[in-house]
C-alpha cells in the first residue's frame, strides 16, 4: 500500500512485469463478466510463472479454471467460447507447447472468422512464455514469435517493459481478435513504472525507448534490455543509437520504425528467435522497400543461430544474442568494417 | 499368480540395487540442483523406482523404451550410465546429449533408450513408431511407453494405443499414477479413478497394480510383455506411485497435504522390496547396507567424473543440427 497521495506517488510506483500483467488480468475481471481464464496450474497454483496469482480468491473457480494437461482442449476452449460471446484468456505455458495445438490455432482460431465469410468473432487472447536463458533445453526455451505472425487472423505481442505489459494485455483482452500474448521470461522479474487502475496500450504501436541519432535498433522483448545496455556502451564510443520496440510484432508498426531509420540512415534488428525467417527479416525487407533512399549502410540482423536451444550454459550462453553481440554489430554498422 | 518366491534371487536383488542406484541417484542430483549445480529443472523420480524397475527387468537392450520429463529413473533401469548421466546434468560434453539436452532429454539409443521428453505426451506416438519398426523388421522387440497420469489427458496418448492396438503392435503403456500433474491431483484433471479403465475403449486389456510393489509391478509386465512379444498387441499397466519430492527439485513449495506425503512415505518400493528379501534371507542388514554403500561409491564416482569432463566447445553450438 501506498502512502503518498497524488499522480506523482502513482506515476513513480514500481513493479514487477509479473504483476503488471496480474493487474491487467484482475482488471479486465473486474470491469467485464464475460472475461475468464483457464490453464494448467492456472487456478490454485497462480500460474507457474506466477501470472494469475490471486485470480482464484477474488474471483472464484467459475472463472479460473485449472485445466488437464490438453493443450488442444485449453486452445479450443477458448475459440469455441469466443465463437458463443465469451472473451477467453488461455495459457499454454511454454509456447513451444503450441506444437501440441497447432490446428486449434493455425487451423481454427486463425481462420474461422474469414472462412466464415466475416460472421465470426474471436475475443480470445492465448498467453505463452518465450525465451531461453535457464537452461530448460531445447523444448522449453524457443521465441516462436515468427512463426505465429505469418499466420493471418492472428495479433502478436510481445512486450519487453511492464507497463506495455499491462497496457497491452488490457487492450488484447478488449481486441476482438485472436491476441497472443508473448512474455519473455527473463523480463518477468523486470520493475518498472507501472501507473495503477485501468492502463491501455494500444496494439500495434510500436516505442521509441531511446533516442539517438547514429543507428536505429529495432529490438523485441527481452533484446530491449539487451539493447539497452549495448546503448551505454555505445555511448561511450560516441555512437547513439535509437531503439524502437515494435511491442506488437503483427500488426506491425513499421511507421514508427521507418521514421527512425529516415533519421538515424542506419539500422540493426535484434531478436532472440533464430534469425531465418525471424519478425527482423520481415522489419528488414519492408525497410529496404519503403526507405531504400535513405540507408547508408546495408541493413544489419541479428537472431540466433540455426540450431536448437542447447541445454549446457556455455552452449546456451553462446547461443543467445546479447548486448556484446549488439554492441559489436552496432560498430560494425556505423563505421564500417569489425566492431 | 506369481509370488516373490517363483523369481530368482539374483533377480530380486539386481532389482533392489537398481531402485537404490536411482534413489541415491535422484536424491543426489535434487542437492546438486538446490546448490545450482545442474540448471534448468529437475523432476525427482525417487518414490516411484519400483514402476521403472519392475518393467525393464524383463528387457533387452534391444528393446526400446520412451521417456518422461520424470526420465532418470527409467534410464538407469534401462542400463543407462550414471556418468554419463551426471555429465549431462552438467552440461558436459561426457554427458548423454554432449551437453545439448539434459536432464528432460537423456537418450542412448544403443541400449534403446528413444529419450526423455520435455513435451507431456511426447513419448507415445513416438512408442507407436518403434513398436511398427520392431513389428516390420520381425526382431521381436517390444517398446514401453513410460507416461505420467497427466500425460493420459493429452490427445497423443489416445491416437498412440488406438494405432498400437489396432495394429497389434508389441508396444506397452505404463502409467506411473503419483496422483498429479505438476501441482493439480487427477481427481481434478479427470473424471475417471483408474486410468487403466481406458484400455477397454481401445479393445486392449488394462491393469491397475500396486506400484510400490516391484513383485506385482514385474509380474504385471511380464505378462504385458510376454503378449506383445506374441504379437497379441499392446497392454496399458497402471501402477499407483507417489513421487517423494516435489513437481521439480526436492520439497520446497510442495503443496501437497503433509499427512499424505508421510502416510506414502511408508509405503517406500524400495523398504517394501527389501521387506520380502529379509523375509526369505536373500538379503540381511549386513549385505543390504554393503549395497548401499557401493551405490553412495558409484554415485560418488559418476560426480567426480562429470565434474572433471570438459564442457563442450563452443564450436559445438551448430553441430548436428542435422544429419550429414
Ligand atoms: C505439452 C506439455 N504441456 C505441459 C507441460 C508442463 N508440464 C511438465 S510436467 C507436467 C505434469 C505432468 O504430469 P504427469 O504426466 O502426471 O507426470 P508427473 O510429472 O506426475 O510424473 C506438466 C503439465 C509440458 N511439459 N508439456
Ligand atoms: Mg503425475
Amino acid at each position: 500500500m501506498t502512502t503518498t497521495t497524488g499522480a506523482t506517488a502513482t506515476a513513480q510506483r514500481e513493479i514487477t512485469y509479473l504483476q503488471a500483467v496480474n493487474e491487467a488480468l484482475h482488471h479486465e475481471m473486474e470491469r467485464d463478466s464475460k472475461v475468464f481464464v483457464a490453464g494448467i496450474d492456472l487456478a490454485a497454483r497462480g500460474d507457474v510463472f506466477g501470472t494469475t496469482r490471486g485470480i482464484l480468491s477474488r474471483f472464484g473457480s467459475e472463472r479460473i479454471l485449472d485445466t488437464p494437461i490438453s493443450e488442444n482442449a485449453i486452445v479450443g476452449l477458448a475459440v469455441g467460447s469466443a465463437l458463443q460471446g465469451l472473451r477467453p484468456v488461455v495459457s499454454v505455458m511454454f509456447i513451444d507447447f503450441i506444437g501440441v495445438c497447432f490446428d486449434v490455432i493455425l487451423n481454427q482460431m486463425a481462420k474461422n472468422k474469414y472462412m466464415f465469410g466475416g460472421k465470426a468473432r474471436l475475443p480470445l487472447v492465448v498467453l505463452a512464455n518465450a525465451g531461453a536463458g535457464g537452461g530448460m533445453a531445447a523444448q522449453h526455451s524457443q521465441s516462436l514469435e515468427a512463426l505465429l505472425c505469418h499466420i493471418p487472423g492472428l495479433k502478436v505481442v510481445m512486450p519487453s517493459m511492464a507497463a506495455d505489459a499491462k497496457g497491452l494485455l488490457t487492450s488484447a483482452i478488449r481486441e476482438d481478435n485472436p491476441v497472443f500474448f508473448v512474455q519473455h521470461k527473463r523480463c518477468a522479474r523486470l520493475r518498472g513504472h507501472v501507473p495503477e487502475g485501468e492502463y491501455v496500450v494500444p496494439l500495434g504501436k510500436a516505442r521509441v525507448v531511446r533516442e539517438g541519432r547514429d543507428a536505429t535498433v529495432v529490438a523485441t522483448a527481452y533484446m530491449v534490455h539487451e539493447a539497452l545496455a549495448a546503448a551505454e556502451r555505445l555511448a561511450e564510443r560516441g555512437i547513439e543509437i535509437e531503439i524502437v520496440d515494435p511491442r506488437t510484432l503483427q500488426p506491425l508498426d513499421i511507421e514508427t520504425i521507418l521514421a527512425s531509420v529516415q533519421k538515424t540512415h542506419r539500422v540493426l534488428t535484434v531478436h532472440e528467435a533464430v534469425q531465418f525467417g525471424g519478425i527482423g527479416a520481415e522489419i528488414t525487407s519492408q525497410i529496404v522497400a519503403e526507405a531504400f533512399d535513405h540507408l547508408d549502410a546495408p541493413p544489419a540482423r541479428l537472431g540466433g543461430p540455426w540450431s536448437p536451444v542447447p541445454y549446457s550454459v556455455v552452449l546456451e550462453r553462446e547461443w543467445i544474442v546479447n548486448a556484446d553481440k549488439i554492441h559489436d554489430a552496432v560498430v560494425a554498422l556505423v563505421e564500417g568494417g569489425e566492431g | 499368480m506369481t509370488t516373490a518366491r517363483q523369481i530368482d534371487a539374483e533377480q530380486l536383488l539386481y532389482m533392489y540395487r537398481t531402485m537404490v542406484t536411482i534413489r541415491e541417484f535422484e536424491e543426489t542430483a535434487g542437492r546438486l540442483a538446490e546448490q545450482a549445480k545442474i540448471p534448468g529443472a529437475v523432476h525427482l523420480y525417487a518414490g516411484e523406482e519400483a514402476i521403472a524397475v519392475g518393467v525393464c527387468a524383463h528387457l533387452d537392450p534391444a528393446d526400446t523404451i520412451t521417456s518422461t520429463h520424470r526420465g532418470h529413473g527409467h534410464c538407469i533401469a534401462k542400463g543407462g550410465d550414471v556418468r554419463r548421466m551426471f555429465a549431462e546434468l552438467f552440461g558436459k560434453s561426457e554427458g548423454y546429449c554432449r551437453g545439448k539436452g539434459g536432464s528432460m532429454h537423456i537418450a542412448d539409443l544403443d541400449i534403446g533408450i528413444l529419450g526423455a521428453n520435455g513435451i507431456v505426451g511426447g513419448g507415445p506416438p513416438i512408442a507407436v513408431g518403434a513398436a511398427f519398426a520392431a513389428k516390420y523388421q520381425g526382431n521381436g522387440r517390444v517398446c514401453v511407453c513410460f507416461t505420467g497420469d497427466g500425460a493420459t489427458n493429452e490427445g497423443t496418448w489416445h491416437e498412440a494405443i488406438n494405432f498400437a492396438a489396432l495394429h497389434r503392435l508389441p508396444a506397452i503403456f505404463v502409467i506411473e499414477n503419483n496422483h498429479y500433474g505438476e501441482f493439480t491431483p487427477q481427481e481434478r484433471q479427470g473424471a475417471i479413478a483408474r486410468l487403466a479403465d481406458r484400455a477397454a475403449s481401445y479393445g486392449i486389456p488394462g491393469v491397475s497394480i500396486d506400484g510400490q510393489d516391484v513383485i506385482a509391478v514385474y509380474e504385471a509386465a511380464r505378462e504385458a510383455i510376454e503378449r506383445a512379444r506374441r504379437g497379441d498387441g499392446p497392454t496399458i499397466i497402471e501402477g499407483d506411485t507417489y513421487r517423494f519430492y516435489n513437481h521439480t527439485g526436492m520439497s520446497e513449495g510442495d503443496p501437497r497435504p503433509q499427512e499424505e506425503r508421510a502416510a506414502w512415505r511408508q509405503r517406500d518400493p524400495i523398504a517394501i522390496l527389501r521387506g520380502v528379501l529379509e523375509q526369505r534371507a536373500i538379503l540381511s542388514g549386513e549385505s543390504a547396507e554393503r549395497i548401499h554403500e557401493e551405490v553412495r561409491r558409484e554415485v560418488e564416482g559418476a560426480i567426480r567424473f562429470a565434474e572433471a569432463a570438459p564442457y563442450p566447445d563452443p564450436s559445438e553450438l551448430l553441430t548436428d543440427v542435422y544429419s550429414d
